[in-house]
């Protein structure tokens, strides 16, 4: 028994040390982080962070992130959830090649694609914008989001529908009084699945969003950390580090039980 | 089931068609042109494209650095995905059944979140992360070596070749280990305590019931884990290029494939020559894919 303990507690050890680490080491002087990296700070800095957010433009970052990851899940859960609802509820010719076709999406990395639709991007003149990134955010996180939103919606009784139908409701209707509300925890698990895969995109912006003003966080925080190389602003880093992942350790703390059941049903299906 | 109501097409047609030209725009459209693209000597000058046959795939395969590639990406597809799942099952099987008589431990539900939350971090923030553990001179992992008198063991982890694509790959595990531990706990905790329970009292030692008895049970996670992890492992670029000096690693002992396709495309402008990787790229997942499924297909457990 005790042993047991003891595995455990030292892969926590091994999995929160980094962590803390960056985060108590962001509210140290550069001083301190190089002198005594054990101790706690003489005083918080939270300077380092306002530097981090104004100067090293990670305010930026985390807004450009805000606008295309809310725009491309909004997109995603629209555009997924009508496909899903079409393919899963009407019987017609080609559907099964239409589902087929977006399914097989999940097969392919996105590297092969890569060289292509840098072009195709760039023809269409959305190069380094927020709708071409929202746009190719959301046609990317479809495959996944209409596999388990066409296997939620088969599951969904028809009796509801069939009346709402009698009571000379449209087809749209249906879909958004009825089937849609009915659908929340399965729109609640992809939603999260896929507000995680697109805030932690980086390919896809490296290769797509060239302007550094227009970087999103992770990008923003890599292109950092590269050109600052090992010597400068340690704390004003560890700071932009901190800010990146204090949001999603929020979400977690708040919704943890959700993200875990969510993410790991997604890996089941 | 309503073929005959009116509307029905015009309404299908709204659902389904503007999904369907975005993902035909931005993703069949672009898997398409890769393998055309893949047979030709594309610099990026529009109407300047010559097909040149498989000569990109023949130069791959005398290209030292796609070799190097391969053979990081290989090394890694085998131990990311064993340490990975090693680990994750006896963490979840220490939570699951290190209690008193099989039972779950003490603070299962603590151990689990602590766990999970790498999986939540992006990886290029990871790196990041990452870099600075590994500084050789003020990084955590050297200092911690200093600090327990193990001074002798620091090393310039990314910087020495035998060791970098190690830690690298430490990386991956590390990040990825807590998802897994959760899954498999989850369908642990669908073993009823009974069986767990009668093969101690056989006399089983509490390794062999996790192998022979639990892990058995747990088939279609680890073979879903291993398709997983696989991909994650014949991927690797934002860690490496990131982390390691080059990008690419010393003596190039952390290139990967993606990397390479990245560096060919948007550095050198060769895109046919990239398209290639991509392609290459695409029949190593695809065959990864069928071997682990093929592998899982044996006949199954079922629990009465």
């Amino acid at each position: 028994m005790k042993r047991a303990h003891v595995f455990l507690v030292s892969w926590a050890a091994v999995v929160t040390l980094p962590l803390l680490w960056a985060v108590v080491s962001s509210l140290k002087t550069d001083r301190e982080i190089l002198t005594s990296p054990w101790t706690l700070p003489a005083t918080p800095r939270f300077d380092n962070w306002a530097r981090a957010w104004d100067q090293a433009s990670i305010g930026r970052y985390f807004g450009n992130s805000a606008i295309v990851v809310g725009g491309a899940l909004l997109l995603t859960m629209l555009l997924g959830a009508t496909t899903a609802y079409a393919l899963a509820r009407y019987p017609f010719r080609g559907n099964r090649l239409v589902y087929f076709v977006f399914v097989a999406g999940m097969l392919f990395p996105v590297f092969l694609a890569l060289v292509p639709l840098f072009f195709v991007v760039k023809q269409l003149g959305l190069l380094g914008t927020y709708p071409g990134l929202i746009l190719v955010y959301t046609a990317y996180a479809l495959p996944f989001t209409v596999f388990f939103l066409h296997a939620f919606f088969r599951t969904l009784p028809t009796a509801l529908a069939e009346a709402a139908f009698l009571d000379g409701c449209s087809h749209w209707g249906v879909f958004f009084r009825v089937m849609l509300p009915l659908a929340r925890p399965g729109l609640v698990t992809v939603g999260i699945f896929n507000f995680l895969g697109l805030w932690n995109q980086y390919l896809l912006p490296l290769v797509l969003n060239p302007d550094p003003d227009r970087y999103v966080l992770a990008q923003g925080l890599a292109a950092l950390s590269v050109s600052q190389g090992y010597r400068s602003d340690w704390s004003g880093l560890f700071a932009g580090l901190t800010i990146a992942m204090l949001p999603v350790l929020a979400a977690y703390v708040v919704f943890q039980r959700q993200i875990r059941s969510g993410l790991t049903a997604g890996a089941v299906r | 089931m309503t073929g005959h109501r009116h509307g029905t097409y015009r309404f299908l047609a709204g659902a389904i068609l503007p999904a369907l030209a975005l993902y035909a725009v931005f993703v069949l459209s672009p898997y398409a042109q890769a393998f055309y693209l893949s047979l030709t000597d594309w610099t990026g000058v529009s109407g300047d494209v010559g097909l040149v046959g498989f000569d990109n795939f023949r130069r791959l395969a005398g290209d030292p650095l796609f070799l190097a590639a391969l053979r990081n990406n290989g090394v890694m597809l085998v131990v990311v995905p064993v340490v990975t799942i090693a680990l994750g099952l006896l963490l979840a099987a220490l939570v699951s059944f290190g209690g008193r008589r099989g039972t779950a431990i003490g603070g299962a539900r603590f151990y689990q979140i602590a766990y999970f939350f790498p999986q939540l971090l992006s990886l290029p923030i990871i790196a990041v992360l990452w870099q600075f553990v590994y500084h050789p001179n003020d990084g955590l992992l050297n200092g911690l070596l200093r600090a327990a008198g193990l001074g002798g063991l620091a090393r310039s982890w990314l910087g020495d070749p035998h060791l970098a694509l190690a830690a690298v790959m430490a990386v991956l595990v590390w990040s990825s280990v807590g998802f897994y531990m959760v899954l498999f706990a989850a369908a642990m905790s669908a073993i009823p305590t009974e069986i767990v329970e009668a093969a101690t009292l056989d006399g089983a030692g509490r390794l062999a019931t996790l192998w022979r008895v639990v892990i058995p049970l747990l088939r279609d996670n680890v073979q879903v884990a291993f398709v997983y992890l696989g991909v994650l492992a014949l991927d690797g670029f934002a860690v490496v290029q990131i982390m390691t000096v080059g990008p690419g690693g010393p003596d190039n002992a952390t290139e990967v494939i993606g990397l390479g396709l990245y560096r060919n495309a948007f550095t050198y402008g060769k895109f046919g020559y990239a398209a290639a990787m991509g392609v290459a790229l695409f029949f190593l997942t695809l065959a990864l894919a069928v071997v682990a499924l093929r592998a899982g297909r044996r006949e199954r457990v079922e629990l009465a």
